[in-house]
């Protein structure tokens, strides 16, 4: 018995008794899914409301009245883009190569820093003609959607920035190839949410 | 400067609340100062403020439940003294006070006794359960703790420095929205539950994580306690309920703060919108209550039998059964809110199917007990108390899942009844259950058990003299939240209330005499095998406490073993004196992450609720820094050296090998 | 016997989410993934925002929003074959599990309230009747 323990596994083990079971590579994507499920969960309750509140323009602007599709067009593009230059990022990481982990990093936060200054504008804009969150139940509802998308892409730019850092500065230690692993979950998972976004919220309010 | 903050917030013209708070205050500051004094300043540091230990992190949780019980109880018996002093009278309290303590009592009983008592004990004991050394994410744990304790720090400040919502513990708009809530205490709410709330979302995920992906060799899913079934069930719910909480409390914080028209009543706000999606999060979370506890009784009643759980794997699938339908019955918290016969049916009909399952428990633990060997233990009288008072708890549930019946009762005394009988005779007996239960293992001595036993009896006579009375209210028609009434059928019942809450502060004061006994007389209480109840999970396999690293060795699980049988096999191994080869353990190091994370989240919190917006952007500053100074380190574990190991392991079996020798040898 | 220690664990060879197969480190193979899974979102989106701007002319008016909409659930279900790495093997039963789970709740929390909120005028007058009144 004590010759086996310890012994099976040890490819899959990081060398520490407390993981002794499941790489640690495995429990961190895993609960970081988890998490991920839950935030989707959240935006499901943000396009729950704006599901019922779209009609309730109180008298104010509807989606056909200020959405431009052609800006959220480009928006759509920008992301998708990043997450592909995101996906090469991984590869870059897994397989050491700074190239393409850091030049596509950087491509990946120049397509994300160009969606958010895209949708500031469209914020700014939508603001400035009186249409504004604090206008109708459906711009309050567009406005914590989109905002919420927005706010977690910016979040996870800081994030990208911390991980080309934390590269630079500490190498390809495996815990940082853990929190890229994340990193890229949640940069694909936010693409996702703007597919939503733009089908339910831009293409289905001017479709109709 | 200090935004909305000025002197006119500490409640001087009110003498309850200056009372109440000087009281606390002093008792805090008595405490602190005898504690320093001591010098224990730095072992509470070292050892529990930044310990990431579940052992240790549980431990605070159920302690951080208990003192909150004491303010949510005292919040109870003021309701019970106004209710059965104000017939034809005024009472004692004035309303705007009384609306604040019934908004209090709730939102402290859910969030901050219940929530933490079951996440406590899912802590001290699923680790060891499943024969690993920790969590999967242990310092997050820590940063899930310290939110959760910042939660109800910021709800009790409010009883000093400015006022709480008058809304009931759901805050439902209009009346929670700016226009007809214009001061703070909303704000105290929502922002207190949001902040414990990322702390409970984060301990959902760490238990799902831990539960599915971190066992002992050889433990398959199927071979797990039925405790650990039921925590995974219950934090699957944590993971898929509390974001729907987030994502409403942050849509009536935009209503309040930026003017957006989510629930208003202009604008096109829909305040219906509200109660659907607080109720979407409120039905599964009191099924996250519940199930820990049915884990609790799943444990308790097959050790007090002396016979296995009957039914495991019926037990299972009722466990997920009820998982995945929690997320199906929503709707009967408000039938009457108009969505019509067929929308009420459908849900009404979900509602008494979700009863199934249930009843399914409750068969599969009497057929435990039937033919077993019963031990009358506080636990198990607990678990007794718990399956009479519970199965008529959702007996009077199924009453209310019929609509048209609801349309008489809902928001009256037979509705309150009915939550405070399943979750007191549910949540809170289970709590207590596996409070007597684990105690010892945690402590490493028993609680006494003359005191625990009249504590069960105070509580259980205490619950039917405070809520039956109330039944009988609701069918004569008495609403929930009455500050006074002119009804004369309805004092005498009320005056019964008062007396049954006044026996369950008597069952209160009994069990704090139970714990200050118990460590008097901790030496002949002692839990010298570290199984002092026969039990059959891995916990009853270490000493107690447990070391830190929980298990010297991994225990590893074979084919043979059934859930019942592995402590025996690995207890086997133990006492057959043949030592296993010690390796150096790893434990994560402790962090002071979580504490101060919670430290900035306080004041960020305090900060938004009074528009001090210099210092929310400060405390959001320093908690990011604390985030990145964490993310940064470079040594995350410290090592134990085999030969620690081997010391502390060799001493525990020596003294379990000493006191089996005094005892008869198990079978 | 460490062969039996081998067959008792619990997840022998699971895959982290996202993650790929640790086997297939090959640079070229991951990109060509990548590159499938890009193309194809691509194409799904074009064709969706042209159903949008100009569908009228061509397809059935009605028949737009559910058009969409199931283009939107073809473009996830890419990004999660292609980028996220989610697939039907064995090693991805736990995430798959897990991501039903939650597509599980999602479902029943979007289309729940929006069946209730929809319902929630069914005992009431007609607004018209109600405005009439309140004169």
């Amino acid at each position: 018995m004590s010759a086996a323990q310890g012994t099976a596994g040890r490819d899959l083990r990081m060398g520490h008794a407390a993981r002794d079971i499941v790489s640690k590579r495995i429990i961190v994507g895993y609960g970081f899914w988890i998490f991920l499920l839950s935030d989707i969960i959240m935006f499901s309750a943000f396009f729950a409301a704006y599901a019922v509140l779209s009609g309730q323009t109180a008298g104010g602007p509807s989606g056909r009245d200020v959405f431009h599709l052609h800006i959220v067009a480009i928006e759509t593009a920008c992301l998708l883009l990043s997450s592909f230059t995101c996906g090469v990022a991984s590869i870059g990481a897994r397989a050491h190569n700074s190239l393409m982990y850091y030049g596509s990093m950087a491509v990946t936060a120049v397509l994300g820093a160009a969606f958010l200054f895209l949708e500031a504008r469209e914020f700014a804009g939508m603001n400035a003609i009186g249409a504004g969150p604090s206008r109708s139940a459906f711009l309050s509802s567009f406005f914590t959607l989109v905002g919420c998308h927005g706010l977690h892409v910016t979040l996870g730019l800081l994030w990208l920035l911390t991980m080309m850092a934390q590269v630079f500065a500490k190498g390809y230690r495996h815990d940082i190839l853990r929190r890229i692993l994340c990193f890229s979950l949640f940069w694909h998972t936010l693409d996702i949410i703007w597919i939503g976004i733009f089908t339910v919220v831009y293409l289905t309010g001017m479709a109709q | 400067m200090l935004g909305k903050l000025t002197w006119a917030a500490i409640p001087i013209d009110q003498p309850i609340p200056l009372f109440a708070a000087g009281f606390v205050g002093f008792i805090i500051f008595c405490v602190l100062v005898y504690i320093t004094l001591k010098g224990w300043v730095p072992y509470l540091w070292r050892e529990w403020i930044t310990s990431v230990d579940h052992k240790r992190i549980g431990v605070m949780y159920v302690f951080l439940a208990g003192v909150m019980l004491i303010r949510g109880f005292s919040d109870a018996i003021m309701m019970r003294s106004q209710q059965a002093l104000a017939f034809q009278a005024p009472g004692y309290l004035p309303p705007d006070h009384y609306d604040q303590i019934f908004s209090a009592h709730g939102t402290l009983m859910i969030f901050f006794v219940a929530m933490p008592f079951v996440i406590g004990l899912m802590n001290v004991v699923v680790p060891l359960q499943l024969g690993v050394r920790d969590v999967a994410f242990p310092t997050l744990n820590s940063v899930s703790f310290w939110l959760t304790a910042t939660g109800a720090l910021l709800v009790n400040v409010s009883l000093v420095v400015g006022e709480f919502a008058r809304t009931g513990w759901l805050a439902y708009p209009p009346l929670s929205e700016l226009t007809y809530s214009p001061g703070v205490g909303v704000d105290y709410y929502l922002w207190s539950l949001q902040i414990s709330g990322v702390g409970t979302l984060l301990t959902g995920v760490n238990f799902v994580t831990t539960i599915l992906k971190l066992h002992a060799p050889g433990m398959t899913y199927m071979r797990m306690p039925m405790f650990c079934w039921t925590a995974l069930a219950s934090c699957l719910l944590i993971v898929a309920a509390f974001p729907i909480l987030t994502a409403t409390f942050a849509m009536l914080l935009l209503d309040r703060y930026l003017g957006f028209h989510f629930f208003t009543n202009e604008a096109g706000g829909n305040v219906m919108m509200y109660v659907n999606l607080i109720w979407a999060w409120g039905h599964p979370e009191v099924y996250i209550l519940i199930l820990p506890a049915f884990g609790v009784f799943s444990e308790v009643v097959s050790t007090f039998s002396g016979k296995p759980l009957f039914g495991y794997r019926s037990m299972v699938a009722a466990t997920l059964v009820i998982c995945i339908l929690a997320f199906m019955v929503w709707l009967h918290h408000f039938f009457t809110m108009g969505a019509g016969a067929d929308v009420n049916a459908v849900f009404g009909v979900t509602t008494m199917i979700i009863a199934v399952p249930t009843g399914v428990k409750v068969f599969s633990w009497l057929f435990t007990m039937y033919g077993g060997r019963i031990v009358y233990s506080s636990p198990m009288l607990w678990s007794l108390g718990f399956i009479v008072t519970f199965v008529l708890g959702g007996m009077t549930g199924v009453l209310l899942a019929v609509p048209p019946a609801d349309f008489v009762l809902h928001n009256s005394l037979f509705l309150v009844a009915h939550f405070h009988n399943v979750i007191i005779g549910g949540v809170l007996f289970g709590a207590f259950a596996g409070y007597t239960y684990w105690f010892p293992k945690a402590f490493g001595f028993r609680l006494h058990e003359g005191l625990g036993k009249a504590a069960f009896w105070c509580w259980f006579i205490g619950f039917y003299l405070a809520f039956m009375p109330l039944y009988v209210l609701g069918f004569e028609g008495m609403t929930r939240r009455m500050q006074h009434y002119d009804v004369p059928a309805w004092h005498p019942w009320l005056l019964i209330a008062a007396l049954g809450a006044a026996v369950i502060l008597a069952g209160i004061v009994l069990q704090i005499a139970q714990v200050v006994v118990s460590f008097r007389h901790r030496e002949q209480l002692r839990d010298v095998t570290g199984d002092p109840w026969n039990g059959h999970s891995l916990e009853w396999a270490t000493a107690s406490p447990p070391p830190p690293f929980n298990f010297a060795v991994l225990p590893r699980i074979t084919e043979d073993d059934t859930y019942w049988g592995m402590k025996q096999r690995v207890l086997r191994q133990t006492d057959t004196g043949e030592e296993p080869r010690y390796e150096d353990i790893e434990l994560p190091r402790n962090s002071p992450t979580g504490f101060i994370c919670a430290f900035f989240a306080t004041f960020m919190g305090f900060a938004l609720i009074w528009h001090i917006w210099w210092l929310v952007a400060a405390a959001f500053v320093g908690a990011f820094v604390t985030f990145v100074v964490f993310a940064w380190r470079d040594r995350t574990e410290d090592r134990i050296p085999a030969d620690e190991v081997a010391r502390i392991d060799r001493a525990n079996r020596a003294a379990r090998r000493a006191a089996l020798a005094q005892m008869q040898p198990a079978q | 016997m460490s062969d039996a220690g081998q067959a008792l664990y619990l997840h022998p060879g699971d895959t982290a989410p996202g993650d790929e197969r640790p086997d297939r480190h090959e640079i070229a193979q991951g990109l060509i993934g990548y590159l499938i899974g890009l193309g194809l979102a691509a194409l799904i989106t074009v064709v969706a925002f042209f159903l949008a701007i100009t569908g009228q002319l061509l397809v059935w008016g009605p028949s737009i929003p559910i058009a969409l909409f199931v283009l939107a659930i073809a473009q996830m279900g890419v990004h999660l074959v292609f980028f996220l790495h989610i697939t039907s093997g064995p090693d991805n039963t736990n995430n798959v599990l897990a991501l039903a789970f939650g597509v599980l709740i999602v479902l029943l929390l979007i289309v729940g309230s929006l069946w209730i909120m929809t319902h929630l005028n069914q005992n009431m007058l007609p607004m018209d009747r109600i405005m009439q009144m309140q004169r």
